[in-house]
This record gives C-alpha cells, sequence and structure tokens, in this order.
C-alpha cells in the first residue's frame, strides 16, 4: 500500500510540474504577454511583474524561480486588477466556487447512484426507461442551455428562485441544478451499468441461494462492487464540475473564481490565466490522487498486489 | 432411506425475443437421504436449469416453470411463495457453483461470508456463529481458520475458495446439497480432493447431493445413481453401474464411448457426431434421433415408450421394442427380438 | 420442413397400435441432417445493422444526423440572407415568414445561421472524432502490439496526458493559439486522442493472443498486414463507439469555449457563438436567439448520444445470441 501510495504521489507531482512548464513555455512564446517584453501603461503593475517574475534575468533563471513560487503557492500579480494579487483572487472567488462544486457533486452522486441503482433493479421495467431517458437528456443538454432554460422558465417566468448571484440557499438551487444534472447522467448511467454486471456474477446468486432477503443481497452484495467504476471516474466528473463552474458562475453572476477566470481570459491577463490554471490543476490532480488512494482502500485486490510487489 | 425430493413432469420455458426455449421438457426422478444423483449431459441439455429450478433461482421473469411439480419434504417448491423459498434457501437447500473464482464476493471477508446465512436464518450471536464459520471451515479442510477468517477470497487458491464455497453451502446443515459443476474449473488434483470432500461430508451430515455434470469421470467417483439428460428431457436413468456397464439409450453409449477408459486398451474414442436440436421447436420423437446410429423412421415421428431393464433402470428408446424385427439392427437387439 | 411433416403424427400415442410395422426401419442419412447448420449465420456487420435497426431511438437520432448534415449543406442557400450579412432595420425581428428563425440583435439571419452553426459544429466534432481515430489507433496499436517496454513506456505517455485536466489544457492552449476553427480542433485533439488510445490498445492485447492471429504469424504473415487484416475488423466495434461518443464531446466543447471568449470568431458562426452572443436575452425575452442554437446543439448531442448507446449494443458480440 505504501508503495502504491508512493507511486500515485510521484504521478501526481510530475503531472503537476508538467503542467506547470507547459504553462510558463506557452506564456513564453505568446506576444502580449508579461514575458515578451509588453509594458503595461500603469507602473504599480509593471513593477509588481518584474519583481515576481524577475523580468531582468535570464529565461531559465524565470523559469525556476517560477517553479518555486507555484512551490510556495505564490502565483503573483494581476495585470488588469492592479490591486489584486491572483491569490486576493483566489482568496475572494475559489470558496464560493467550491461551495458550488461540493453541493452539484453531492447532488449529482446521491441522485446518480439512486436513479441508477433503481434502472438496474428494475431492468428494462419502466423506472429504468424513465432513469435512463432522463439520462440521455442530461448528457446531452449543456448545462449553459439548462441553466438558462432553468433561469428563464423558474426563476423570470415563475419566479420560485432568484434570477442570479450566489446569496441564500434558494440562490444555489438553479446554479447547483445546471450543475450538477450532467454528472448525475453520467454517475446513474454507469451506476446502472455495473450494477446489471454485478448482479449477473456468481456472488450474487450465492448470496441468493444462501436466502438472504433482497434488499440485502443488492446493498451488501452488489452495491459496493457496482460502485467501484464510479469511484474510478470521480477524478473526471470533478474536473468536469469544475470547468463547468466557470459557465455557470458566469451565467449566474457569481463572485466565484470562475467568474474571474472567463474575465481573466477576456481581457488576457496573463498572469490570473496562468496561475489559476496552474492551481485548479493541481487541485485536479490532488483530487485524483485522493481518489486513487480511496480506491486502494476499498478494494482489498489492490492493497494484496502492492503488498506482495514489495 | 427416507425420501427427500421428488420431482414430477417438471417444464420450464424461457422466452427470449427470438421466441420460446423450452429449457426442461418433463423431467421426472427422485432423491433419498444420503444418496447422491448425477445429472449429466451436454451443455445446453437442460441440466443446470432443472437444478436451480429446485432453488427457484432461475432468472425471472424471462424463465418460469410452466409445469410439473418439486416436492421438498412434503411441499410443492414450485408453487411456493419468494418469502418462504428465502427460508428454504440456504437453510434447507445449499447450492454450490462452478466456479469458485467468481462465486465469493471480493470485496467481504470470507468470515463475513461464511456467517451471513447462519445469522440470516438462525438466531445466533456473532460469536456463536463465527464458532461455528471455524467448525465449518475445519470441516473442509482448511489449515488456521482463524486467521482465514479475517481474509479476501482473492487470498486463496482456487481449491481452497471451492472448500470455502461447500462450507459455507453446508453451514446451515442443508438436507440437499445442489453442486453445479463443481470441479469443472478445478485442476484434475483438486477435482479428486473436492470429490472425496463430498463423500467424508455426506458420510458425516447425511446430506443428499445432485451433482450436475457433463464429466462421467466426476460421476464414476461421486455418484450413486445417475440421470443423462438430452435435449430437456432424461433420457436414461439407473444405478451407477447400471448405467456404465449396461448403457441402454444410444446417446448413453455414446458418451461412454467418447471417453477413455483404463481397463479397455487400443479402442478407438468416438465422438459423437452433429448437435443437440434446437429447443425452440424441439422435436417431436426422440430428440436424438439426428444423431442415432440406429435411428428408426419411427424415432423421428414419436417419442419412445419407456424401456424398463430393471426395477431402477430405465431408457426412452424405440430399439427396444418388440416390434423392431427387421435384421440388419443391432447385432445384440437380433437375441432379445 | 421436417417439423412440418411430423406434426401431424403429434398425437400418435406410442402404445397404439397405429403405429406402422415398417416405421421400424433404419433412418438412412439421419447423421447428415444433425451436421446442417439450422439457422444461417450472418456476417458480423449484417447482425450488427439488424440489431441497430430494431432499436428505433438510435435510429431516430442517425435519422436526424443525416437530416441536419443535409441542412448543413443546403440550408444557408433556402434565404437570401447570407451569414454576416447586418441589416440594422432588422434587429430582434421574432421568426416571420421573412425571417424563419427570427434576427439577432445586429439583424442577422438565425436561420442561416443556425445551418452555418450547424456546419461548425459538426466540421469540429467530426474532425476531433477522425483525428483522435487517426491517431489513437495508430499510437494504442502500436503500443498493444509491440508490448513489452514500447508498450510500458508509451501507455506512462498516456497516463500522464490523461492525468491532464482535458477542458484547463484546451483553454491555455487556445489562449496562446488565439482561436480559429483550425487551432480549436488542434487542441480539442491534443490530448483528447488518450481515450481511444487506450480503447484500441485493451482491444489489440485482448486480441492478439487469439489463435488466428498466431495462424497468420505462422503463415510468415507481416505485422503491418496481420493489424490491418485481423486486428483492426475485430477491434471496430468499440472504436466505432467510441468515436460516435467523442462528437459530441467535442460539439460540447466548442461551445464550452465560446462561452468563455474562445470560440469561432467573426464571420463564422457555431452554435455555441450564437448561444452565448444570446445570453442577455434571457432578461430580454428575444428567445428565438437562444432557442434555435441551444435546441440544435442539444438535440444533436441526443442524437449522436444514443446513436452511440444504439450502435454499443449492437455492436457487442458480448451479447450476440
Amino acid at each position: 500500500m505504501v508503495r502504491y501510495i508512493l507511486k500515485r504521489f510521484f504521478m501526481m507531482i510530475l503531472t503537476i510540474w508538467i503542467i506547470a512548464t507547459l504553462t510558463f513555455v506557452l506564456m513564453n512564446a505568446i506576444p502580449g504577454s508579461p514575458f515578451n517584453e509588453e509594458r503595461t501603461s500603469n507602473e504599480a503593475v509593471q513593477e509588481n511583474l518584474e519583481r515576481h517574475f524577475n523580468l531582468d534575468e535570464p529565461p531559465i533563471v524565470q523559469y525556476f524561480i517560477y517553479l518555486k513560487s507555484i512551490a510556495t503557492l505564490d502565483f503573483g500579480p494581476s495585470i488588469k486588477k492592479p490591486n489584486s494579487t491572483v491569490n486576493d483572487l483566489l482568496g475572494r472567488g475559489f470558496p464560493i466556487s467550491a461551495e458550488l462544486g461540493i453541493i452539484a457533486i453531492l447532488v449529482a452522486l446521491f441522485s446518480g447512484i439512486i436513479l441508477g441503482v433503481l434502472a438496474a433493479l428494475r431492468h428494462n421495467g419502466i423506472i429504468d426507461y424513465l432513469a435512463m431517458t432522463i439520462a440521455v437528456l442530461g448528457i446531452s443538454i449543456p448545462n449553459f442551455v439548462l441553466a438558462t432554460l432553468l433561469i428563464q422558465q423558474l426563476a423570470v417566468n415563475g419566479g420560485f428562485f432568484p434570477v442570479a448571484t450566489w446569496q441564500s440557499p434558494m440562490h444555489m438551487v438553479l446554479p447547483t441544478l445546471a450543475l450538477a444534472t450532467g454528472p448525475m447522467a453520467i454517475i446513474a448511467r454507469l451506476t446502472r451499468s455495473s450494477m446489471l454486471e454485478v448482479l449477473t456474477q456468481d456472488y450474487i446468486k450465492m448470496a441468493r441461494a444462501k436466502g438472504l432477503a433482497p434488499y440485502k443481497v443488492v446493498i451488501k452484495h452488489a452495491l459496493k462492487n457496482a460502485l467501484m467504476p464510479v469511484v474510478t471516474i470521480l477524478g473526471t466528473l470533478l474536473a468536469g464540475i469544475l470547468t463547468g463552474t466557470f459557465v455557470i458562475e458566469k451565467i449566474f453572476a457569481i463572485p466565484g473564481m470562475g467568474k474571474y477566470f472567463v474575465e481573466s481570459i477576456n481581457q488576457r491577463d496573463y498572469p490570473v490565466i496562468m496561475g489559476t490554471t496552474v492551481f485548479y490543476s493541481a487541485f485536479l490532480v490532488f483530487a485524483l490522487f485522493l481518489v486513487d488512494i480511496a480506491y486502494g482502500l476499498l478494494d482489498p485486490r489492490i492493497k494484496l498486489h502492492k503488498e506482495e510487489g514489495n | 432411506m427416507k425420501k427427500i425430493l421428488e420431482v414430477n413432469d417438471l417444464h420450464i420455458t424461457f422466452s427470449t425475443y427470438g421466441g420460446e426455449i423450452k429449457a426442461v421438457r418433463g423431467v421426472d426422478f427422485e432423491l433419498h437421504e444420503g444418496e447422491t444423483l448425477a445429472i449429466v449431459g451436454e451443455s445446453g441439455c437442460g441440466k443446470s436449469v432443472t437444478a436451480n429450478s429446485i432453488m427457484r433461482l432461475i432468472p425471472s421473469p424471462a424463465g418460469k416453470i410452466a409445469n410439473g411439480e418439486i416436492i421438498f419434504k412434503g411441499n410443492d417448491l414450485a408453487k411456493e411463495s419468494d418469502k418462504n423459498m428465502r427460508k428454504i434457501r440456504g437453510v434447507d437447500i445449499s447450492m454450490i457453483f462452478q466456479d469458485p473464482m467468481t462465486a465469493l464476493n471480493p470485496t467481504l471477508t470470507i468470515g463475513n461470508q461464511l456467517t451471513e446465512g447462519l445469522r440470516q436464518h438462525k438466531n445466533v450471536s456473532r460469536k456463536e456463529a463465527e464458532q461455528k464459520a471455524l467448525e465449518m471451515l475445519d470441516l473442509v479442510g482448511i489449515p488456521n481458520p482463524e486467521e482465514r477468517l479475517k481474509q479476501y477470497p482473492h487470498q486463496f487458491s482456487g481449491g481452497m475458495r471451492q472448500r470455502i464455497v461447500i462450507a459455507i453451502a453446508l453451514i446451515c446443515e442443508p438436507d440437499l446439497l445442489i453442486a453445479d459443476e463443481p470441479t469443472t474449473a478445478l485442476d484434475v488434483t483438486i477435482q479428486a480432493q473436492i470429490l472425496e470432500l463430498f463423500e467424508t461430508i455426506q458420510e458425516e451430515t447425511n446430506v443428499a447431493i445432485i451433482l450436475i455434470t457433463h464429466d462421467l469421470g466426476v460421476v464414476a467417483k461421486a455418484a450413486d445413481r445417475i440421470a443423462v439428460m438430452y435435449a430437456g428431457k432424461i433420457i436414461e436413468s439407473g444405478t451407477k453401474y447400471e448405467v456404465f456397464y449396461e448403457p441402454q439409450h444410444p446417446y448413453t453409449q455414446g458418451l461412454l464411448n467418447s471417453i477413455p477408459r483404463l481397463d479397455q486398451k487400443g479402442e478407438k474414442l468416438e465422438p459423437i457426431d452433429g448437435t443437440p436440436p434446437d429447443l425452440f421447436s424441439p422435436p417431436v420423437g426422440c430428440p436424438f434421433t439426428a444423431r442415432c446410429p440406429h435411428a428408426m423412421f419411427v424415432c423421428e415421428k414419436v417419442y419412445p415408450l419407456r424401456h424398463e431393464p430393471s426395477e431402477t433402470h430405465y431408457a426412452d428408446c424405440w430399439l427396444y421394442d418388440e416390434r423392431v424385427h427387421t435384421p440388419n439392427l443391432m447385432n445384440k437387439k437380433e437375441e432379445t427380438t | 420442413m421436417k417439423s412440418q411433416t411430423t406434426q401431424s403424427h403429434d398425437h400418435i400415442d406410442p402404445n397404439s397400435k397405429e403405429i406402422p410395422l415398417d416405421w421400424f426401419k433404419p433412418l438412412e442419412g439421419a447423421n447428415d441432417s444433425a451436421n446442417t447448420v439450422v439457422r444461417p449465420s450472418l456476417s458480423y456487420w449484417k447482425d450488427a445493422w439488424i440489431r441497430l435497426r430494431s432499436n428505433y431511438i438510435a435510429m431516430g437520432g442517425l435519422i436526424f444526423l443525416i437530416l441536419l448534415g443535409i441542412m448543413a449543406i443546403i440550408g444557408p442557400y433556402l434565404t437570401p440572407y447570407s451569414v454576416s450579412e447586418t441589416s440594422l432595420a432588422n434587429q430582434n425581428q421574432p421568426p416571420s415568414s421573412t425571417y424563419w428563425f427570427g434576427t439577432d440583435n445586429l439583424g442577422r439571419d438565425v436561420f442561416t445561421r443556425t445551418w452555418y452553426g450547424a456546419r461548425i459544429s459538426l466540421f469540429v466534432g467530426i474532425m476531433a472524432a477522425l483525428i483522435d481515430f487517426t491517431v489513437g489507433v495508430i499510437y494504442g496499436g502500436v503500443s498493444g502490439y509491440k508490448g513489452g517496454r514500447t508498450d510500458n513506456l508509451m501507455m506512462r505517455i498516456v497516463e500522464i496526458l490523461y492525468g491532464l485536466p482535458y477542458l484547463l489544457v484546451v483553454i491555455l492552449l487556445l489562449v496562446v493559439l488565439g482561436p480559429s476553427l483550425s487551432t480549436i480542433i488542434l487542441a480539442l485533439t491534443v490530448t483528447g486522442w488518450v481515450g481511444m488510445a487506450r480503447i484500441v490498445r485493451g482491444q489489440v492485447l485482448q486480441i492478439k493472443n487469439y489463435e488466428f492471429v498466431h495462424a497468420s504469424k505462422s503463415f510468415g504473415a507481416k505485422t503491418s498486414r496481420i493489424i490491418r487484416k485481423n486486428l483492426l475488423p475485430n477491434t471496430m466495434g468499440p472504436i466505432i463507439v467510441q468515436m460516435t461518443l467523442t462528437v459530441p464531446t467535442a460539439i460540447f466543447a466548442e461551445a464550452f469555449l465560446s462561452f468563455l471568449g474562445l470560440g469561432v470568431q467573426f464571420p463564422f458562426a457555431s452554435w455555441g457563438v450564437m448561444a452565448n452572443d444570446a445570453l442577455t436575452t434571457i432578461l430580454s425575452g428575444h428567445w428565438w436567439r437562444l432557442f434555435f442554437p441551444a435546441f440544435f446543439i442539444s438535440a444533436t448531442m441526443f442524437a449522436f448520444n444514443v446513436l452511440g448507446d444504439g450502435l454499443q449494443d449492437a455492436l457487442d458480440p458480448k451479447l450476440r445470441r
């Protein structure tokens, strides 16, 4: 197990390093970035940039200083917001984005798993068709379409929910729905298919042959095995939710990190783009690392292979 | 010996997209305490379906018992409610599956899987259940049972896993054990050990066993009586010695000719040509007609009369009918007619 | 046919004296009939097609996509308007007989732009799928076929690329390269092929140990020939499914990028760009500007998804009965 974790940890560091290097190289390559002699009109900003990125030094030195600043989680100043650093923006926006993201993924997990299990247990029944129709629709309707539809119908026309911003639980309903539906649909489909597969296994038949009650067969014997594949895609889902917040926050005018990120793209605020990309990538890769470890803990087979390997 | 199971005129059908498959078409047999009945046949002949139907574990709603009775200790299981069936499964009747590698849940400990049946059906504490589990592991010959209880299936070899599966099946002391190809997935040496284990267990617990297999070697070692199934019907049945030494049905004869024997050196092995009939529309007459070396015109038209050479032995075949007098039949037949 | 003739004797009692004695004669040629195949065996593709055809939802998706393809080609010529022609006099007109889908805030015809959008979205989706396919099949095929160290190294690279957050990398690349039709497709495929490579490798590993491959090898067949003649046809099922599902992912990604201001630029119009431009209409009530692009994105993704599902069911040999 220790070896397994170490290997995953090494992969995580490697991936973050690749992303950091990639951003550095790409930013150096484009005209108009702070690395390529473009001067901003604001002197204070220019000074900050030069100090943070050490623009006087040769690129290779810049690179190592840059790596060091990332390792210490210091992402430098913003060009367009003179008084803010990237860290300020992250400090303001990320908690809100995280709140939105966490609520959405919990909603997606719970509803997706329940929908998937019900569909599998009533295979080819009405619930199955209904659940899978919802799931295919959920996958097919992009979150921005769903978001606008929800605002139009439930907020503007219906008046049940506030149109935008992030203030009270009522404000959270529509953005969460818009963000969670896609991942929910993916989880529901995956749960259903893996549940159907597990239900044909001999050990399920064996559990039934023991005379166990149906709910016990499902919950104790089938569900845990069926949810293994769901655990493996959690990382990907999280990435989807995270990038989804960019669009959702823009549409609902939620002052999260996603909104700042979209602004920075439109304004070509390169340090913010760089910093946010690296921060979010590191965050996702770390989440992936945690998921891998969780999988190792859940599946007794993985643990043993690694122990034998030692 | 007390009779514990009687199956009468059992019909099982499966509805599929292609139509209705008549998987079992009128099967009768009975079983007594402490006895082992082997049901033999090619894959798809209906032997596993028959076994599963006794547990009422045929996949529903596709498969159903269309007709017939399964009398177990006086109750007709074919008509029993699902709830009552759950009280019978694992307690009175247990089942062992073909592949021990897939029959155990990979994410639960052996101890958990051993005791859950006991805890479900009998009012025992966790401690008592574990004590019983230790005894069972000991009975099936697993060393260090205390440690083993905490381990997961992947930490055991195939043979060991099958022993565990057997322990699980026997933990509630059932009267009937259904073993569906219990040795097929195992190495030959392990097979022998498992079959010996069956013998030991039967001596100790007097459990009746239905052994489903296509392997005549297994049958020769473990069975008391044999039922040969073909295309959803039992076409020959008798004691082990009757079926092995005086096979009546050409299909049984073919099966026996297709396995190597140590006592008859130099004889050629003869596989049976052809394939079993399509069970979407099973033939009216004898289903083996198309592959039978002695087939007659009548075989195709009318299902054969039962031929009973002894009280315990029968075969459904026209060859033994007194109306057969055509000279160019089997040599043996000319003497009897 | 045989069964029809026997049917009439169904009711004969075995004990009955009605059975003619001459029926107790050996049956000539009986063993031959057992060896004839009862049902005609169907080729893999024919069988898959038959099963796909019986899946109404998947067929609906296929028909929708065919119609969409036709409209993408001829749609823009059905109106007198061009894709970028603005008309200040006709801003935000609702759907009418002159403007079938209405006009946008610059007076451009939404109907014309919708079919232009279909061109762009379909082009992006299909190109992304084709490039993923090409790179993935070559990479995964070589990796799986060579095995050993090569495979190990190639899969390590894939593992790392797979760990990179897809859309973040795409955004970064587009910020640097500048958004255009070709850079969008490039950015989408830079790491997009990884999934395909994994699938192909898995298939190849599974199949390369089959007997028939050994057989061809022992006849001295060349590696390239084995890949072409034996491996590819057997791996096509999952690959086709993966391609079908890549298209909607790419269409979604392009629309998503439009929302970040990284979509295709003027004078092109993709559905994503149109929907993004129309976001403000939520409050102004010019619903048609958002409705048509949003509807077609969703419907197209839906069609590809159900078609992909249908293909998966139809092409999966495990389900073949």
